[in-house]
């Protein structure tokens, strides 16, 4: 169990290293140093004062340098100070985390048991009228682009019903349901046809298992075959999909935090997008691949958990 | 080359591609027999993505009409131009079929003729949305393009030969699934440049990974099969056995991908154009433009609102049939339902 | 004469077809005596085991049963709201499957499952119930059954499995056990254990058994009567010794003759030519027709009645009726 975690790890690792390897193709191989600097200074900024930005940001150092420092940066996590605003990422990133996750949590635990519950009914009732008819319904709200959903709500809630704020967040936690009860509402629904088809496959694969046919065959009734037979052996899946989530819920939403203005993670991401500001753009993007890296390896070890089988390999 | 040469010639060679296809899978029974499945469980999402066919290849074959007025001299229109009027553009906005501008009541060049109205700078909003289709099939076909033949060559070499190549390939697979594909395109996207085939690279990029994973695992399946031990002691070669007993048997995997992934990049490019790094004159970029016109009073609703139709339809109908495709293609259902 | 534990009469149980609803059991009628093993014999697809599930309706779906009456114990299990069909399920008939594999829940504790067997009909305590697994584990002759009892599934092997199958069939001390192929998916010598474990729950316990199995091997070990199975009916049925030794339907004699045997050494294999035809091509009349070697003119158009070759031996067939009469 032990050499299994060590080589998991290692190997973890190894991809975390190919990562920013890519970064750094990406971003210092074929990104213009000339470029950054006018963004960041001002396009009618003198040569001299474009070329002190470079150096300042040590853009102009030999590329193996800058390979070398980028790594080490990276995996101590010395992120730096933003090319646009020169504010410091690492404060940037702190501060955007709390935004995010008020609103990403909740919304996931209630669309992830909202889908359970519906995809076991479904399940339960498959291939009948009621089985088809959500089907169906779930198939309609999975080819809607999430930008009708949270356009349209904004429309419809904010403004003609006029139940909660179009957008905005106060950090004040007395205001704050307030503030993110729209983005909840839309972003826990919006998954919700794509996860019940899916939750739906699986159960139905279970339902189908000798084992369920035993249970019966000893009198079990339906409502403990679906939930302690069925449901207990669909925890793999239903794990990986939960852990898999995880890093998504620190990085926020890029869409409704911007339609939300909501000033989190996802804010910072298109933020730093629109304006070009790679050394922020690059922060995030090996941030959230380092969680899901993590929650990759923490999800095979929850596995053991959920199903003895795997225990001792 | 001119563009619209390019472009006129890829049509032709798309034709000429699925004329081809329809040859090949008239040939063998199991696929038409699909086929012929298929058009009876879903003629509806059929006849719609025909007709969205239609308007993007229409849209593909342009030329430059010399002895017409204005911008038409100088620029190709397409088969979907010349439905409309030259000069349509009008000034600013106007509700559908109006006879005046909506804000301010001026006088319109072509009165009633703006079926869906237009948008803040006149144009025809269903001219645009007749255009969006086109760049939404690039997308999806020239994506697909890509990520097909990519996810085929790795997954099947990982699959097959496994050893160093499966574990040079799965690292690859790992790094790549590891970014999180949004930010992953975003990164592509920011480095490489805004323009269509950089989005489309990006995009193709971005989805052979999950794909390629899925091929590996069949052809790891399929390499313990009876038969192809029995065709590699009657000497058959890795090439021949890989195109000729592994390849065919992960079509329905292909097929059934392919269209889930089309539906799945269209909408992500709406995402993208909302971000400002879309495709021009797709839907999304239609949505993002239009997004800010709800707040007016009273406010502008048909050029988000077509947007939003072109693309829904265009998304449900693919999903359906995809739906369709795999229940009918896949092994497994196929079981169940005998 | 003491009432029959099972009585089927005319059972018609159906699945989607082709062309509507194929009969899949067709007018199967038998009856088991308490203390008794019946055995029903048939190639795979014959309908064996979509009887045995019906028993216990317990037939997937889209199949349903459409007619036909199932007595257990004298209660009519058809008319019987869920409720009590739960109560009667593992506790007056229990059932036991091909698959020891795949027939337990790989995330549960054996003995978790027994006991749970145990809780859905009882109210005891987790211990009581515990140590009543454990007995059974024992009786059923599992080794180290104490130990046993946190086992999983996959830890242990086919015919241990099998083993606690038998053991959570048996924990309510039903009055039919329904054996639906138990030693086909073991090793043979795995298969004669857990026979001889079979003929011990029958002798100690008075058990009725109904055994459904394609080997006559099997059959010839452990039961008292056969009924021989073709397409859905019942072809014909009496003691051990009457069918195995002198059988008189067509179908039987071709069944016994493909067996091979050391006496027939150095002979081509008989087999029956032909295959089991699908639902949607039955003949009218008897089932067996297209493949029968004696076949005359009333067998395609008219389903034989059942002729009577002695007190408990009888046989559906034309070419039976028409030697019986002369």
């Amino acid at each position: 169990m032990l050499a299994y975690a060590v080589r998991r790890l290692a190997y973890g690792f190894l991809v975390v290293l190919g990562v920013l390897g890519l970064l750094f193709a990406l971003f210092f191989v074929y990104a213009d140093p000339h470029d950054m600097a006018r963004r960041a200074v001002g396009e009618k900024a003198s040569p001299g004062v474009l070329d002190d930005w470079i150096k300042q940001h040590g853009y102009d150092r030999p590329k193996l340098e800058q390979l070398r420092d980028h790594y080490w940066k990276m995996l101590t996590f010395d992120f730096g100070r933003s090319d646009l605003d020169d504010v410091p990422i690492a404060r940037r990133l702190r501060e955007g985390a709390g935004p995010s996750l008020v609103f990403t949590v909740p919304a996931f635990a209630i669309g992830l048991l909202l889908a359970i519950q519906l995809s076991l009914f479904v399940a339960y009732f498959r291939d009948s009228y009621i089985d088809r008819t959500i089907l169906l319904i779930a198939v309609l709200e999975m080819s809607v682009s999430i930008l009708l959903y949270i356009i349209g709500g904004q429309f419809l809630i904010g403004k003609i019903l006029n139940w909660f704020p179009i957008s905005g967040f106060d950090p004040d936690p007395a205001l704050i349901p307030r503030f993110i009860a729209m983005p909840v509402l839309i972003y826990s629904l919006a998954g919700v046809g794509g996860d019940v088809r899916f939750y739906r496959t699986v159960f139905i694969e279970e339902m189908n298992r000798d084992y369920v046919r035993t249970a019966r065959a000893k009198g079990a009734g339906d409502g403990r075959v679906m939930l302690r037979h069925v449901l207990r052996n669909s925890m793999i899946p239903i794990l990986t999909n939960v852990v898999t989530a995880i890093p998504f819920l620190f990085m926020g939403s890029l869409l409704i935090e911007s339609f939300f203005g909501i000033p989190g993670l996802g804010a910072v991401t298109v933020d730093a997008v629109q304006a070009n500001d790679f050394s922020t753009l690059r922060v995030v993007v090996y941030i959230d691949a380092l969680l899901f890296i993590v929650f990759q390896i923490v999800t095979d070890f929850t596995y053991t958990l959920a199903d003895p089988r795997v225990r001792f390999e | 080359m001119e563009g619209y040469v390019v472009s006129n010639a890829v049509v032709g060679a798309l034709v000429a591609g699925a004329a081809y296809t329809v040859r090949a899978v008239r040939r063998s029974r199991q696929w038409s027999q699909a086929f012929r499945e298929l058009g009876r469980r879903r003629p509806i999402a059929l006849c719609a993505i025909a007709f969205y066919v239609a308007l993007g290849l229409a849209d593909s074959v342009a030329w430059i009409d010399a002895s017409a007025t204005g911008i038409a001299a100088y620029e190709p229109s397409s088969l979907v131009d010349r439905l409309f009027p030259a000069e349509f553009q009008e000034r600013s906005y106007s509700a559908p079929f109006a006879f005046e501008e909506f804000y301010g009541g001026a006088g319109l060049r072509h009165p009633g003729q703006h079926w869906l109205g237009t948008d803040i700078r006149g144009r025809d909003v269903l001219h645009m949305a007749l255009k969006g289709a086109r760049v939404a099939l690039l997308l999806g076909g020239l994506t697909s393009l890509i990520v097909i033949p990519l996810a085929l060559f790795f997954g099947m070499s990982a699959g097959y030969f496994g050893g160093r190549i499966d574990e040079a390939v799965f690292f690859a697979i790992s790094l790549l699934s590891s970014i999180p594909t949004l930010l992953l395109l975003i990164a592509l996207i920011v480095a490489l440049g805004r323009g269509p085939v950089q989005v489309c690279f990006a995009m193709g990029v971005t989805s052979w990974v999950g794909f390629s994973r899925v091929i590996r695992g069949e052809t790891l399946k399929l390499r313990e099969l009876d038969y192809v031990a029995a065709a590699r002691a009657l000497g058959a070669s890795d090439a021949r056995i890989l195109l000729r007993h592994i390849l065919p048997n992960v079509m329905h995997l292909v097929v059934i991908t392919f269209v889930l992934l089309f539906s799945g990049m269209v909408l992500t490019e709406a995402v993208l154009a909302f971000l400002g790094i879309g495709l021009d004159g797709s839907w999304g970029q239609m949505i993002d433009q239009a997004r800010d016109e709800l707040a007016r009073d009273p406010i502008v609703y048909w050029n988000i609102l077509a947007a939003f139709a072109a693309l829904f339809f265009l998304i449900l109908s693919v999903n359906r049939v995809g739906d369709a495709i795999r229940d009918i293609l896949d092994p497994r259902t196929v079981r169940e339902n005998v | 004469m003491t009432a029959p534990l099972l009585e089927v009469n005319e059972l018609v149980t159906t699945f989607p077809a082709e062309t509507g609803r194929a009969a899949v059991v067709d007018g199967l009628s038998l009856s088991i005596a308490a203390g008794e093993v019946l055995a029903l014999v048939g190639e795979s697809g014959c309908g064996k085991s979509v009887t045995a599930l019906s028993i216990l309706r317990l037939v997937p779906k889209p199949g349903r049963i459409e007619s036909g009456r199932i007595r257990v114990a004298g209660r009519d299990v058809r008319a019987l709201p869920i409720t009590e069909m739960r109560a009667v399920r593992g506790a007056l008939a229990a059932m036991i499957f091909q698959e020891p594999m795949t027939s337990l829940n790989p995330v549960q504790t054996v003995g978790a499952q027994v006991v749970e067997a145990i809780r859905l009909h009882e109210r005891v305590s987790a211990d009581v119930a515990r140590r009543r697994c454990v007995d059974l584990f024992e009786r059923v002759g599992i080794p180290d059954a104490d130990a046993r009892f946190e086992s999983f599934p996959h830890q242990l092997s086919g015919g241990l499995k099998q083993r606690v199958m038998i053991a959570m069939a048996l924990s309510m001390q039903p009055k039919l056990l329904i054996a639906d192929e138990p030693t086909t998916a073991l090793d043979v010598t795995i298969q004669a254990q857990i026979l001889e474990l079979l003929r011990e729950i029958r002798d100690r316990f008075g058990m009725a058994i109904l055994l459904i199995s394609h080997n006559l091997g099997v059959v010839n070990e452990l039961a008292d009567r056969v009924a021989v199975m073709y397409a859905g009916r019942v072809a014909e049925e009496g003691t051990r010794t009457e069918l195995l030794a002198h059988p008189r339907h067509p179908y039987t004699q071709r069944l016994l003759a493909s067996i091979p045997s050391r006496t027939r050494r150095g002979e081509p294999l008989a087999e029956i030519p032909g295959v089991v035809p699908s639902p949607g091509e039955w003949p009218v009349g008897c089932r067996f027709t297209t493949r029968c070697h004696r076949a005359f003119e009333p067998c395609a158009e008219i389903v034989p009645d059942a002729t009577a070759i002695s007190d408990t031996h009888r046989a559906w067939c034309h070419a039976v009726a028409r030697e019986e009469s002369s």
